[in-house]
C-alpha cells in the first residue's frame, strides 16, 4: 500500500534496464519500497540491474520478468503472474527506443518498430496493467511520455510520433480510470542524458534521471496528473506549440 | 450479553446486502484514498450476509471513519460500514449499563443518556465515533489516566468472526484483548454492553493554567494530575527558544447541580435544565479549499493568541460539556482546511522516565516549524490489556501536519526510530505513514495478535489497508 504521502511498498518497472526506472527505483526504496520487479527481455543487462539494486540498496526483493514490448500477445500472462503475487503499488512504464531517424525514413520496417515499441507495445501492456491496478483498488500507473510528444519535430518525428500516442493513450486511460482508485501520471522530461541520448548534443534544459525520479516522487505524494521535468518546460513547450508551422520548420531543433 | 439477541449462525448467503456502492474511502486526514464495495448492513443478518460474501480481497468494519489514516479502508475489497446498525438496545437507568448496536455513535449515547444522568465512561476528541470504533482502536479520552481506555468499561460485546458465527465476547479472554484495539481485523462488534459514569449536569468544572514551557507543563502535570479526573494540554509546537513547549493546561471535573450558581447567566441556564445536551453547531468550511492555508505564519499567529486568550489561571469555570470534551465537533467537516492534499496526524506515547525522548522530539518540531495547530501533550495511566492498544503509562503527544509539507515522511521516520528507541509507540488509529519493520518493537504483542488472527480467521477475510501496508 502507497503510504499517506504516496510512497508505494511494491513497484513494477516495465523497461526493467531504463536508467530513469532505475533511478526512480533506486529512489523509491530509500523511502518505502521493499519489493521491486523489474520486466524486460532476458538480458545480462537485466540481471546485473537486479543486482545492484540488492546489493547497492536495502530493498528486500528484487525479481524480474521476461517482458518483451513487441510481443504483445503475451502480456496478459507475463504481468499476470507479477500481480499474482501481491498488489503493485506503482507501475512505472518506462520503456521505449528512440531509434535512429535518419535511417528509419528509409528504412520502414525499423521505423515500425519505433512505433510498436513505443506505442502499441504500451497500450497492450499500459492496459494489462490498468485491468489489474483497478481491481485491486489502488495504485498508480506512471507513464513516461516526452516533450517530444508535445509537438513533432522534423529531426525525431518518428519517435515524437509515437511518444505522442503514448501520451494521449495515457491521458485518456486516466480519465478512464478516474475514480477508481488509479492514479494514471504522465510525466514528460525533456532531453535526459541517458545511454538512450548518448552522442546527441544536449538540448537546453537537459536533465538527469536522478532529476526525472525526483519529479516523479514529487507528483506521487501530490496524486499529479502530468509532471513536467524540469518545470520550466511546460511554460516553454505550452510557448513553442503556438509557434506557426513555417516559423516552426525553420527553426534548428 | 443478556439484551443484545444474537444473530443466529448463517451458513451460506452469496448476496451482500443491497444496496451497496463501489466508491472512494479515505480516513479522516483524506490521504491515500482507495475505492472499495462500501455495503451497509441494517441487521446482524445483513452484517454476516456481508461478511460471508466479502470476496477474495476480504472486508472490514468502518464506522464514521474519524481513524486519521487507512484503518477503515480496504482497497478493491469490501468495506462494511456499520452506521445502519444504529439502535440503542436497552438502558439500565439504576445500574448505569447501556447495550448498543455498534454503529451507534458516542453523540448520539450522550443525547439519550445525558437526559438520564448518565455520561460515556470515555470519549476521545470527537463524540462522532461509534462504538464499534471506539472498541477497535480503545480509544483513550482525557480521562485515560484515571479510567484506562473504552475497553476497560466494556463489559461485554457481541464479534462477527470470519465464519459468520457470532461470538459474545467477555473481558479477561484473548478475544477480548486481541480486539480492543485490533482495528477491526478480528471481526466485526456488532453490539457492546458498556458501564457509564454517572452525572449531575451537562456541564463541566474547568480549571485552566498556563504553562511557560515544556519542563514546566511536565512538572504542573506531574504534581497535581491525580487530583482531576480530565486532564489535557493544548501544546505550542512552533514556539521556540525559551518558550518551547510553552501550554495551556484545562483539567477538570463534572460540575454538580450544587456547583451551578444562582446568579450568572451561565448558572441560571444550567439550573433551568442541568442535564440538557446542547452542542453547539457552526457551519462547514467549503469542500475545495485551497492547500497551504495553514502555514508557519497563520498557524504561529493563531497559536500565539490561542495562548495569550487563556488565562493564567482560572479555577471553577462552567463550560459545556461539548465544548470542554469536544470543540472541533462544533465545525463539521473541519478537516476540510487542510486542502485536497490532506494531513496526517502522528500521535506517540513514551514511558515515564523518558521525559528527555519526548523532550527532543517536541524540540525537534519546533525547530522543523509543523504548523500544527491542534497539538496535545497528556499523562497516561496505567496501560491497557488490549494487545495492540496504544496507551502505556507515560506521556502522550499528538500533532497534525499538513501532508504537502516537504520533507515530512523522514522527519516523521526519525520521530518514530527516537520513539521506537525509548520503548514508546504511535497510534495506529491515526497512523497513515508508519514503516512496518517499526511495528514490532512498537507493540511487542504484535506476535500473537498475528497468531490468533491466522487462527481466528484462515482465509484472511478481514483486512484493510492499514493492516495490508503493516502486514498487521
Amino acid at each position: 500500500m502507497k503510504d499517506a504521502f504516496g510512497a508505494p511498498q511494491s513497484v513494477l518497472v516495465l523497461g526493467g534496464t531504463s536508467e530513469i526506472g532505475l533511478a526512480t527505483a533506486r529512489r523509491l526504496i530509500a523511502r518505502r519500497t521493499r519489493r521491486v520487479w523489474l520486466a524486460g527481455r532476458p538480458s545480462p543487462g537485466l540481471d546485473s540491474a537486479a543486482e545492484a539494486l540488492r546489493c547497492r540498496t536495502r530493498v528486500e526483493e528484487v525479481r524480474t520478468v521476461d517482458f518483451d514490448a513487441l510481443d504483445t500477445a503475451s502480456h496478459q500472462e507475463a504481468l499476470g503472474k507479477v500481480f499474482a503475487e501481491g498488489d503493485i503499488d506503482l507501475v512505472l512504464l518506462a520503456f521505449g527506443v528512440l531509434g535512429d531517424q535518419a535511417r528509419d525514413e528509409t528504412d520502414p520496417p525499423a521505423a515500425v518498430r519505433v512505433a510498436q515499441t513505443n506505442y502499441t507495445g504500451a497500450v497492450s501492456a499500459g492496459l494489462v496493467c490498468a485491468g489489474a491496478l483497478e481491481a485491486q483498488g489502488h495504485g498508480s500507473l506512471v507513464v513516461l511520455s516526452s516533450v517530444a510528444a508535445e509537438r513533432a519535430r522534423r529531426a525525431n518525428f518518428l519517435y515524437g510520433s509515437s511518444k505522442a500516442g503514448l501520451d494521449a493513450f495515457a491521458q485518456g486511460l486516466g480519465d478512464a480510470l478516474y475514480g477508481t482508485g488509479v492514479h494514471v501520471m504522465v510525466v514528460r522530461p525533456g532531453f535526459v542524458r541517458t545511454r538512450m541520448t548518448a552522442g546527441l548534443t544536449p538540448a537546453p534544459l537537459a536533465t538527469t534521471p536522478e532529476a526525472v525520479a525526483t519529479a516523479i516522487e514529487l507528483g506521487l505524494r501530490r496524486r499529479t496528473e502530468t509532471v513536467w521535468v524540469p518545470g520550466a518546460l511546460r511554460p516553454v513547450m505550452a510557448a513553442v506549440r503556438q509557434l506557426p508551422r513555417p516559423l516552426f520548420r525553420r527553426l534548428p531543433l | 450479553m443478556p439484551d443484545a439477541p444474537a444473530a443466529p449462525p448463517i451458513t451460506s448467503s452469496p448476496e451482500p446486502p443491497e444496496p451497496y456502492e463501489v466508491r472512494q474511502v479515505t480516513g479522516w486526514g483524506r490521504t491515500a484514498p482507495t475505492v472499495s464495495r462500501v455495503l451497509r448492513p441494517r441487521s446482524y443478518q445483513e452484517a454476516a450476509a456481508a461478511v460471508l460474501g466479502c470476496g477474495e480481497r476480504g472486508g472490514i468494519a468502518r464506522g464514521l471513519g474519524r481513524a486519521y489514516g487507512d484503518a477503515a479502508q480496504n482497497a478493491g475489497g469490501d468495506v462494511i460500514d456499520m452506521t445502519g446498525l444504529g439502535r440503542i438496545r436497552s438502558i439500565d437507568a439504576e445500574a448505569g449499563v447501556v447495550v448498543c448496536d455498534a454503529g451507534v455513535s458516542l453523540h448520539r449515547l450522550m443525547e439519550v443518556l445525558l437526559p438520564l444522568g448518565w455520561f460515556v465512561p470515555v470519549t476521545p476528541g470527537t463524540r462522532y465515533v461509534t462504538v464499534g470504533g471506539a472498541i477497535g482502536a480503545d480509544v483513550h479520552g482525557k480521562n485515560h489516566h484515571v479510567s484506562g481506555s473504552f475497553g476497560r468499561h466494556v463489559r461485554a460485546f457481541d464479534l462477527l468472526t470470519a465464519d459468520g458465527s457470532v461470538r459474545t465476547v467477555l473481558p479477561g479472554t484473548d478475544l477480548f484483548d486481541a480486539t480492543t484495539g485490533g482495528m477491526g481485523l478480528t471481526g466485526v462488534v456488532l453490539a457492546a454492553e458498556i458501564q457509564l459514569v454517572p452525572v449531575e449536569t451537562a456541564w463541566m468544572s474547568v480549571d485552566t493554567e498556563r504553562a511557560t514551557d515544556l519542563d514546566d507543563l511536565l512538572a504542573r502535570l506531574t504534581a497535581n494530575d491525580d487530583g482531576y479526573r480530565y486532564s489535557v494540554a493544548w501544546i505550542d509546537l512552533l514556539a521556540r527558544g525559551a518558550a518551547t513547549g510553552r501550554a495551556v493546561l484545562t483539567r477538570g471535573d463534572h460540575a454538580r447541580a450544587a456547583e451551578l450558581p444562582r446568579r450568572t447567566r451561565v448558572g441560571r441556564r444550567g439550573r433551568r435544565d442541568p442535564l440538557a445536551f446542547r452542542p453547539a453547531r457552526l457551519p462547514a468550511p467549503p469542500p475545495f479549499l485551497p492547500e497551504g492555508l495553514l502555514t508557519r505564519t497563520t498557524v504561529g499567529l493563531f497559536n500565539e493568541a490561542w495562548y495569550r486568550r487563556a488565562p493564567r489561571h482560572r479555577t471553577g469555570e462552567l463550560q459545556r460539556l461539548t465544548s470542554f470534551f469536544h470543540p472541533l465537533d462544533g465545525v463539521p467537516h473541519w478537516n476540510r482546511v487542510y486542502g485536497r492534499g490532506g494531513f496526517v496526524q502522528y500521535q506517540l506515547v513514551v514511558g515515564h522516565g523518558r521525559e528527555e525522548t519526548l523532550r527532543r522530539v517536541v524540540r525537534r518540531i519546533a525547530r522543523r516549524g509543523c504548523p500544527s495547530f491542534l497539538a496535545v501533550l497528556k499523562r497516561f495511566g496505567a496501560g491497557d490489556p488490549g494487545w495492540l492498544s496504544f496507551p502505556m503509562p507515560g506521556w502522550t503527544l499528538a500533532l497534525d501536519i499538513p501532508a504537502g509539507l516537504s520533507g515530512l515522511g523522514a522527519f516523521l521516520d526519525e520521530l518514530d526510530e527516537e520513539v521506537a528507541d525509548a520503548g514508546g509507540r504511535v497510534y495506529l488509529a491515526k497512523d497513515s505513514r508508519l514503516r512496518p519493520d517499526a511495528l514490532a518493537a512498537m507493540y511487542p504483542r504484535l506476535a500473537d495478535f498475528r497468531a490468533l488472527r491466522a487462527a481466528l480467521d484462515p482465509r484472511g477475510v478481514f483486512t484493510s489497508d492499514l493492516a495490508r501496508r503493516l502486514s498487521l
